[in-house]
């Protein structure tokens, strides 16, 4: 009780993180409540085409190439950037959590095999293969969590298994490896529990990152077809730029203030959950 | 002795990583949905039976799996990354023809973060806790969180059709003809918004890295060593600081230098600008499998090339290297 | 000492206090201390950890984290002049020149990425002292002078290439180059080897008559006073408690404080027998083995390092069994060994003279882990942040069977036990002290009532007064569990206090093994005489009046 009032007081101490915080709440609550705000589908031609912003009563967004409501897409479009972000960083985590704690608990020829396996990945360009994978699985929201999972989960092993291999040989762990403890045990209740505040906070970028991702593979046209998405507003209106600056300009500020409040809410847990390295760069 | 043998190991190292990159392109090939022979015809509504066939037998597709895989290696030893049925050329011809562009871009705009990333973060750290400390970190954190392909569009907006100050569409101008100087000009002119808006993000990147890493170094016992050797604060900034927390830095700079190339698909695609970039969109856009795969196996070889440099430079800014 | 100046006074410390910043555990980091150091003379701050040794050193360098950690009152007089008042820049032109400071850990002190040479250059360089090519020259007669081999391509070396003990001595050279007045050495030789202590305090007793320097020297450690100190001045949580001529302190110590302290230095010389050793053999270790195989990759071969050869010993019944040695000598892989928390490669760890403990494996091997139990050094890394003190004890009886219900009622009753409240089983780790984290451990080793406890150099990491606490604990419950301790440590006072027998290793080898006060009394071996002869204070004795006083507190504990 009192540890987390602590944990709240420290996080709140980051102003930028409230903000962060804040940001991030108001996504969550519109993506959530999309239907009521628009119960209308975001794919719906609603108006005459090429309404710009503030002319039209109800449209404050103004209307894209074919007249689609903007509003009804920046909305319907958190829902997509906040679940692809969220899943594929749950496969990401899957993935390089289980790879990261064998290599760094086994050690050894486990370990060599593994790093070698994540060097691997980290070595080829992550958004090409993400591009490649989509395009080979065909785009879907799903293929789009898989592909963005795939290719970012070898920091979380890194880390992982960093944070495995200094606490295996710390002497809590040894002393419970003395009393008999089992592997699956000690991985389980002594070592993971204790890696848990760097994880999470990567797991905020990560996040942040993804979101970024799935935009950059909807702008290239990789994104779910069916799927309104940041992402593809933004590619769909780059042949009119020179006319129709609003259609991609919304949809980016969107994609940017979603990023930037996961970074500053990581950057806020970082200073909470590791109050004497915060106390150093300030 | 150790710093030679050093160098051979990566080397070999990098050899091996090619190779494993190789086979997971084959094995990418394979995964795609279908048979392999129609993917590589393409839908290019060529593949009639006798084509499928064709390119049955030129790649062993009846064959056992490793019977496939030597083939490919074959392939690609020798150069040979397939033909691209869509454009009608070889893949490696349109690649390489390509490649210079990319080059050019990636290169200028890593220079352009490492230098402006590393000059934003060393003088955060230096100012820590005051106001240009914070412009910084959170010029930092916006550019970190911005997606590049939107600050592309955004400054072709600004600075071309507003302003129009710079061309934003394609590498020299067409059909104006310039020849020497002019044309290099002109070039330079067409590289300032591609390379700035993709080297942002990095620049970002590199800023955060360095002070971090700056801040770290400064607890370390060596640094109050060199104070109570009663150094100037300067000197113990560029000697003692600077030196060693560059070494991150350095090593990051080597991955993602590499990793640019890849992230060159958005660039190219919104400036128009012919490298490899561009036409992997292209290869996107037609579901060309053949050249997408083979655009990523080039810039995965690059990646491993960028790799081995970064080591070479590590060899030389830290001594240790060769007991580690 | 007396609290006045005199010509002879170099550095003189005059009611300095330093505030720490708001939430620290106190006020001032230290208050209202004086003290002088003189020309000729060391002077030795001594006091446990927490006491504002380093503060006060930091603060005549000027190196303090400002405005954070502050000196509010006082003076600090160096050459006429009180350099609290002294402008940076005139202040860093002091340090290095006028005043030289060496710090506790040589393996960090140094620049990684520069060469040595060219570090010990800088502080001529910053000084602006002689010429390029007298430079060279007197690198070279620096590092020559602080003992170092091969002066002459010392200096185009990097620091990773060189010992601890080297690396303090280039310190040292660097500290010593431009010949200041006084020389600040913070725990020098903490960090260090015993034998390679005793080669630097020797060092640095030698460079200050040489060069008529004074040096404050901060240790926690009564043997290096008794080694080195003209003067010492006692520091208590941010106080001077006691300052005066060196022998007057040692052997007649007046403050309470300085009487504990004193008194809880273990004695050198090992204790008359108590009673009769059983002569039944518990664990027999015959020629183990254990090789380290370092980065070794899938493309290169590593080397290899052995950690034991060929060790043989046996613990008997109810003893405590030392395994003696400085770093890197394998008594800690042995230690390890029989744990079964490394393999060894070869040899045998016979149990009760029935079961090779070395051959077992995996689910073998568990029901006899909780035979042998293990204390570790590091009272701060070796219990679970996560997890209740009490868990931390049910623990292991719970991995071999026993009812969660029992095994915290268990828990209790050894907490009560190692001397805690059974109370504290619902805490945290962080809410104890290193002294209470280690009856804590010692706590969860004994709850599978096992028959040998293998302490890793249980008491390294507490400061005096607690070490003697919690040996006398580990004795008391050795006697009273009639239990056999292998008791592995780098301090040969600790080991004389608490060993029946020892065995000193170097090198992966015992090169000597028997009863305590024999190997004390005549040493056979080379190495065993360099070490003996290398502890601190050999030839001080403990004054009675001290042991006095840490009785007379134990009994009052006890009455309470």
């Amino acid at each position: 009780m009192q540890k987390n009032l602590e944990f709240w007081k420290r996080f709140c101490r980051n102003k930028g993180a409230v903000v962060g915080l804040l940001i991030i709440v108001a996504v969550i609550l519109m993506a959530i409540f999309a239907p009521l705000l628009y119960p209308d589908s975001p794919w719906k031609l609603v108006q005459r085409p090429f309404i710009p912003p503030m002319e039209l009563d109800g449209y404050w967004f103004g209307t894209d190439t074919l007249g689609r409501d903007i509003g009804a897409g920046l909305v319907h479009g958190a829902r997509v950037s906040l679940l692809v972000g969220l899943t594929s960083t749950v496969v990401a985590l899957l993935i390089g959590v289980t790879l990261g704690a064998f290599a760094g608990y086994y050690g050894g020829l486990v370990d060599d095999g593994v790093m070698r396996f994540t060097e691997l990945f980290q070595t080829v360009p992550n958004f090409a293969l993400a591009i490649v994978l989509v395009a080979i699985m065909q785009p879907s929201v799903e293929s789009v969590i898989l592909a963005i999972g795939i290719v970012s989960w070898p920091p979380v092993a890194r880390l992982v298994r960093g944070e495995f291999l200094s606490l295996r040989s710390r002497e809590f762990v040894q002393a419970s490896m003395v009393l008999g403890q089992s592997n699956a045990r000690i991985i389980l209740t002594q070592i993971l529990p204790n890696t848990l505040s760097p994880v999470i906070v990567m797991t905020s970028l990560m996040v942040a990152t993804a979101i970024l991702l799935e935009s950059a593979l909807s702008f290239l046209g990789l994104g779910d077809p069916d799927v309104m998405s940041w992402g593809y507003m933004i590619g769909a209106a780059r042949t009119v730029l020179r006319q129709a600056w609003w259609m991609s300009f919304f949809p980016g500020v969107m994609i940017l203030l979603t990023v930037l409040a996961l970074n500053l809410v990581g950057e806020g847990l970082n200073d909470a959950m590791n109050p004497r390295l915060a106390r150093k760069s300030r | 002795m150790g710093k030679l043998s050093f160098i051979a190991r990566r080397l070999v190292k990098g050899v091996f990583v090619l190779l494993a990159i190789v086979i997971l392109n084959f094995l990418l090939i394979r995964l795609a949905p279908g048979d392999p022979a129609q993917v590589m015809a393409g839908e290019a509504g060529a593949a009639d039976q006798e084509f499928i066939q064709q390119l049955q037998e030129k790649f062993g597709l009846n064959q056992p799996l490793h019977e496939q895989l030597f083939i490919y290696l074959k392939g690609v030893l020798t150069l040979d990354l397939g033909w691209s049925y869509r454009q009608d050329e070889a893949v490696a011809t349109l690649i390489f023809e390509r490649l210079p562009a990319t080059l050019l871009l990636t290169g200028t705009a890593f220079c352009f973060a490492l230098t402006f990333g590393v000059l934003l973060g060393a003088l955060a750290a230096a100012r820590v806790g005051r106001w240009t400390d914070s412009l910084i970190t959170v010029l930092a954190l916006v550019c970190y969180a911005t997606p590049l392909f939107w600050v592309a569009l955004m400054s072709i907006l600004l600075f071309s059709v507003y302003l129009g100050w710079l061309p934003g569409f394609g590498m020299f101008s067409v059909g104006a003809g310039y020849t020497g100087l002019e044309f290099v000009l002109d070039v330079l002119r067409h590289l300032i918004l591609p390379a700035l808006t993709l080297g942002l993000f990095y620049m970002a990147v590199y800023t955060r890295m360095t002070r971090a890493s700056m801040l770290e170094v400064m607890e370390m016992d060596y640094v109050k060593t060199a104070r109570a050797k009663g150094l100037a604060p300067g000197r113990i900034t560029r000697m003692h600081v600077l030196r060693n927390a560059l070494l991150p830095v350095i090593t990051l700079a080597g991955i993602q230098a590499g990793q640019m190339v890849g992230g060159a698909v958005l660039t190219e695609t919104v400036f128009a600008w012919p490298g490899i970039g561009r036409l992997m969109f292209d290869a996107l856009l037609q579901r060309d499998y053949n050249l997408l795969l083979g655009v990523f196996l080039v810039s995965s070889a690059v990646v491993v090339l960028f790799n081995l440099v970064t080591d070479l430079v590590y060899t030389f800014v830290d001594p240790r290297i060769e007991v580690s | 000492m007396n609290n006045q100046t005199s010509d002879k006074t170099l550095l003189s410390i005059e009611d300095l206090t330093v505030r720490l910043p708001e939430g620290a555990d106190r006020d001032n980091a230290v208050e209202n201390i004086s003290f002088q150091v003189n020309r000729g003379e060391i002077l030795c701050i001594v006091g446990e950890s927490g006491s504002g040794k380093s503060v006060t050193a930091n603060a005549i360098m000027g190196l303090l984290p400002r405005p954070y950690v502050e000196p509010v009152a006082g003076r600090i007089v160096f050459e006429g002049r009180d350099l609290l008042q002294l402008p940076e820049a005139t202040l860093r032109d002091l340090r290095g020149s006028r005043v030289g400071m060496i710090f506790q850990e040589p393996m960090t002190a140094l620049n990684p990425v520069m060469k040595i040479g060219d570090q010990i250059n800088e502080v001529f360089d910053a000084h602006g002292k002689a010429g390029r090519k007298e430079r060279k020259e007197q690198v070279v007669e620096l590092l020559r002078s602080v003992g170092l081999p091969d002066p002459e391509s010392l200096g185009d070396s990097y620091p990773f290439r060189l010992s601890g003990g080297q690396r303090q001595r280039v310190m040292i050279a660097m500290a010593l180059a431009l010949e200041p007045g006084v020389l600040i050495a913070d725990e020098p030789t903490t960090a260090l080897d015993v034998t390679t202590q005793a080669q630097i305090l020797r060092l640095i007793r030698k460079l200050q008559d040489d060069r008529d320097m004074g040096v404050m020297f901060i240790t926690h450690d009564f043997g290096v006073v008794a080694e080195v100190a003209d003067q010492v001045a006692v520091m208590q949580l941010g106080e001077v408690v006691e300052s005066g001529p060196a022998q007057e302190i040692l052997n007649n110590p007046q403050h309470p404080y300085t009487q504990r302290l004193v008194g809880s230095v273990p004695r050198f010389e090992p204790p008359e027998a108590r009673g009769k050793l059983s002569a039944e053999t518990l664990l027999s270790v015959r020629s183990l083995d254990k090789t380290y195989v370092t980065a070794r990759g899938l493309f290169t071969k590593g080397r290899t390092v052995q950690a034991a050869k060929s060790v043989s010993f046996d613990i008997r019944k109810g003893e405590t069994m030392g395994l003696v040695g400085e770093s890197g000598s394998g008594k800690s892989t042995v230690g390890r060994c029989i744990v079964r928390l490394l393999e060894s490669n070869g040899g045998e760890i016979r149990f009760r003279d029935e079961i090779d403990l070395a051959s077992l494996k995996g689910r073998g091997l568990q029901p006899y882990r909780k035979h042998i139990q293990m204390i570790f050094q590091d009272p701060y890394a070796s219990l679970n942040p996560r997890r209740k003190v009490g868990r931390i004890i049910a623990e292991g009886p719970m991995a071999h069977g026993t009812s969660q219900a029992e095994a915290h009622r268990r828990a209790e009753e050894l907490l009560e036990l190692v001397g805690l409240d059974s109370a504290v089983a619902d805490r945290y780790p962080h809410e104890f002290s290193g002294g209470q984290r280690q009856r804590i451990g010692i706590a969860r080793a004994l709850a599978l009532d096992p028959e040998l406890l293998v302490a890793d150099e249980p008491v390294s990491a507490l400061d005096v007064s607690v070490q003697a606490q919690v040996l006398d604990l580990l004795d008391d419950i050795k006697q009273r569990l009639n239990i056999s301790v292998l008791f592995i440590t780098h301090d040969l006072r600790v080991a004389a206090q608490i060993c029946e027998r020892i065995a000193v290793m170097q090198l992966g080898e015992i090169v000597e093994y028997g009863d305590t006060r024999e190997v004390f009394s005549n040493p056979q071996h080379p190495y065993t005489r360099e070490l003996l002869a290398a502890v601190p204070g050999r030839n001080w004795s403990i004054p009675e009046v001290a042991r006095k006083a840490v009785a007379d507190q134990q009994l009052q504990k006890e009455v309470l």
